[in-house]
């Protein structure tokens, strides 16, 4: 896979982008948590936000690392479950098992990883198939992991932190708003390290990689551990915070495609790209079901505007391979870059 | 030792799980034709097998003569193959494998969503006249309907491997496969012969799709045997119809072992996972599968 890694090379003088950044965080933190309806964080934010952090995680892995999973869903599967038994059969406090969980999660992403050391392309590609019909059955199965709970669905413990309460949608948003942070930030600090630049190297040519000294193999384990911890947390946030129960049914192939999916749309090998991916993945239906009821009045049944949904999300991603295959994140780019010569000339 | 009831059993089992493999390979046939003249791993090729299916079913219920719904949904599939190199191939040739993969991910969801919308959600029964009776060979039952769709597959293995040694456009092909620039140096028309060969898995997916529709009814799930095929082209390699073919028997009967004698220790239903663990422990010993070419080089 040959694409533009957006590794940071030197800092700029003046950091507009730093500062971008940190009016956006200002916006995110004090304004949204005011203004934002307890439909917007649950429908919109949270679901956003969740899936931002599963994109970033498996872009690590594929965008950076060019190893295609299509197990995303089984290791926030693994996160979820992880959190929730910690929590239940050792009684830890919720930042300890958030911690648990993505390591438990990293730990199962290491033995998935394993075959990677052997297999390429597709072979590993369809390998991580086996990651995702596992943890679904293994969670389904053995009802030990939902606590013995008739249905298999089991309510998330109530969000507290400390002695903080954040039951409530808007600490909720605040929960989860946090961790993606924390994580955005440490992912964008191994991206520029030594780690970061070997995943790189190692995905745009293996054998030169190991010829000029690049530890290939750990490389690759470690590019599965971490993609699969973040993805753990993720699927915390997922069960937490938005859905609010534990369940596997959630977390199945279609919910692997989607993180696939996001990344694609977004821009792989980048940062942003996981964020304005899963920001159209998640408005999009919200947005087409509104467009379809307000055009239609109702006329159109679920079942049509979900194949509706379907068939476009499908063209979506095609015409993005084809024409943006840098993703949003490129269009961005170019949009900012434009922005800023006309502020310049003008 | 023959007459022992248990060994007649596992016989049964493993006798079932072959012809339910063949069933396996019949899916991944199809893939195996695409990625040996494009080297692009079709996702969608799931998709088709219900597109074709679903066609034909409902054009069967709106009274069309069964021979004459068979030639109506192949022109469809082959409309379909040749409008699928034009606007997804094309545009994307000389793009990397994984591109391409990605690529047919969407049109899986495309095709998926468009036959539904086209033909309804509703499950459709499909009855191609074949009795699914049981009948008996030395003491052990073989289901009818598998024996004939043995044969089908069998057949079609034969077919399309007399068209690859012996015709023309079978020659092309494997010029295509084999160096692709070479093929259009010397001037084969890769637009025509890549729509040839989308269009000739359209055909396996049809066969495919009235087998498996027969047995499953003809409804989404269908769409869902590629679940099943990929771990066979994993074991077989993604590149040798033979492969398939013996990687969808060593995988049905497996299967079908594993979830009578192993399948109680652990709660049963692992036939979701078992074949890619299967296929798995296979790879770490032979990474290219049974059968596949050996690569060197990385994607």
């Amino acid at each position: 896979m040959s694409l533009s890694a957006d590794v940071p090379v030197a800092p700029p003088r003046v950091n507009l982008r730093a500062l971008g950044l940190l009016a956006l965080l200002a916006v995110a933190v004090l304004v949204v948590p005011v203004i934002a309806s307890p439909y917007v964080i649950e429908a919109i934010l949270l679901p956003f936000l969740a899936l931002s952090l599963a994109g970033l995680g498996l872009n690590l892995l594929t965008g950076y690392g060019g190893q295609v999973s299509l197990g995303s869903a089984a290791f926030m599967a693994v996160g979820a479950f992880a959190a929730y038994n910690f929590q239940l059969r050792l009684g830890v406090s919720l930042p300890l098992a958030i911690v648990l969980a993505a390591a438990t999660a990293a730990a199962i992403g290491v033995v998935f990883g394993l075959p990677s050391l052997r297999l390429r392309g597709f072979y590993l590609a369809v390998s991580t198939l086996a990651a995702q019909f596992f943890v679904q059955w293994a969670l389904t199965k053995f009802s030990w992991f939902s606590n013995d709970s008739a249905s298999g669905v089991v309510a998330a413990p109530r969000l507290t932190v400390a002695s903080l309460d954040l039951d409530a949608p808007q600490g909720r948003y605040l929960f989860a708003l946090t961790l993606v942070v924390g994580i955005t930030f440490l992912v964008h600090r191994i991206v520029g390290s030594r780690a970061g630049v070997n995943l790189i190297a190692v995905r745009d040519d293996e054998t030169a990689a190991k010829v000029i000294g690049v530890p290939v193999l750990r490389t690759k384990l470690v590019a599965f551990a971490i993609s699969s911890a973040i993805i753990g947390v993720a699927g915390v946030i997922w069960a937490y915070a938005y859905l609010r129960t534990v369940e596997p049914a959630g977390f199945n192939l279609d919910r692997s495609f989607q993180v696939l999916f996001i990344i694609i749309i977004g821009g792989l090998a980048t940062i942003r790209g996981a964020f304005l991916g899963a920001a159209l993945i998640v408005v999009f239906p919200l947005l087409l079901a509104r467009t379809s009821s307000f055009a239609f009045e109702g006329l159109v049944d679920a079942g049509v505007l979900k194949l509706v949904e379907r068939v476009v999300l499908g063209l979506v991603i095609i015409l993005f391979l084809i024409a943006e295959p840098n993703g949003l994140s490129a269009i961005l780019g170019r949009a900012t870059a434009r922005l800023r010569a006309v502020l310049r000339r003008g | 030792m023959m007459d022992s009831p248990e060994l007649l059993f596992a016989v049964e089992v493993a006798v079932g799980g072959l012809l339910s493999g063949v069933m396996y390979a019949l899916v991944a046939i199809g893939f195996v034709l695409i990625y040996k003249t494009s080297g692009v791993l079709n996702f969608a090729q799931g998709a088709m097998v219900l597109f074709a299916a679903l066609t034909f079913v409902s054009l069967v219920e709106r009274q069309v003569p069964f021979w004459a719904a068979i030639a109506v949904t192949l022109v469809i599939m082959a409309g379909l193959g040749f409008a699928i190199e034009r606007t997804v191939l094309r545009p994307l040739s000389n793009r990397s494998p994984m591109t391409l993969f990605m690529a047919t991910l969407g049109l899986s969801y495309v095709i998926e969503g468009a036959a539904q919308l086209i033909w309804g959600t509703q499950v459709h029964r499909l009855d191609l006249g074949v009795s699914n009776a049981p009948f008996e060979v030395g003491g052990i039952f073989i289901s009818t309907f598998d024996l004939v769709a043995a044969a089908i597959a069998a057949a079609m293995v034969s077919v399309l491997t007399l068209f690859f040694r012996y015709t023309r456009t079978g020659l092309s092909f494997r010029a295509v496969a084999d160096d692709t620039f070479a093929a259009i140096a010397v001037g084969l028309r890769l637009g025509r012969i890549q729509g040839t060969v989308w269009t000739a898995a359209g055909v396996v997916a049809l066969v495919a799709g009235l087998l498996w529709g027969a047995r499953l009814g003809v409804q989404f799930s269908l769409s869902l045997v590629v679940l099943k095929a990929l771990p066979v082209l994993v074991l077989g390699g993604f590149d040798s119809i033979v492969g398939a073919i013996v990687a969808g028997l060593v995988i049905g009967a497996t299967e079908k072992l594993a979830e009578v004698y192993l399948g109680p220790f652990v709660g049963g239903g692992i036939e979701s996972w078992f074949a890619y663990a299967v296929a798995l422990v296979v790879l770490l010993v032979r990474p290219s599968g049974l059968f596949g070419k050996k690569l060197v080089e990385r994607y």
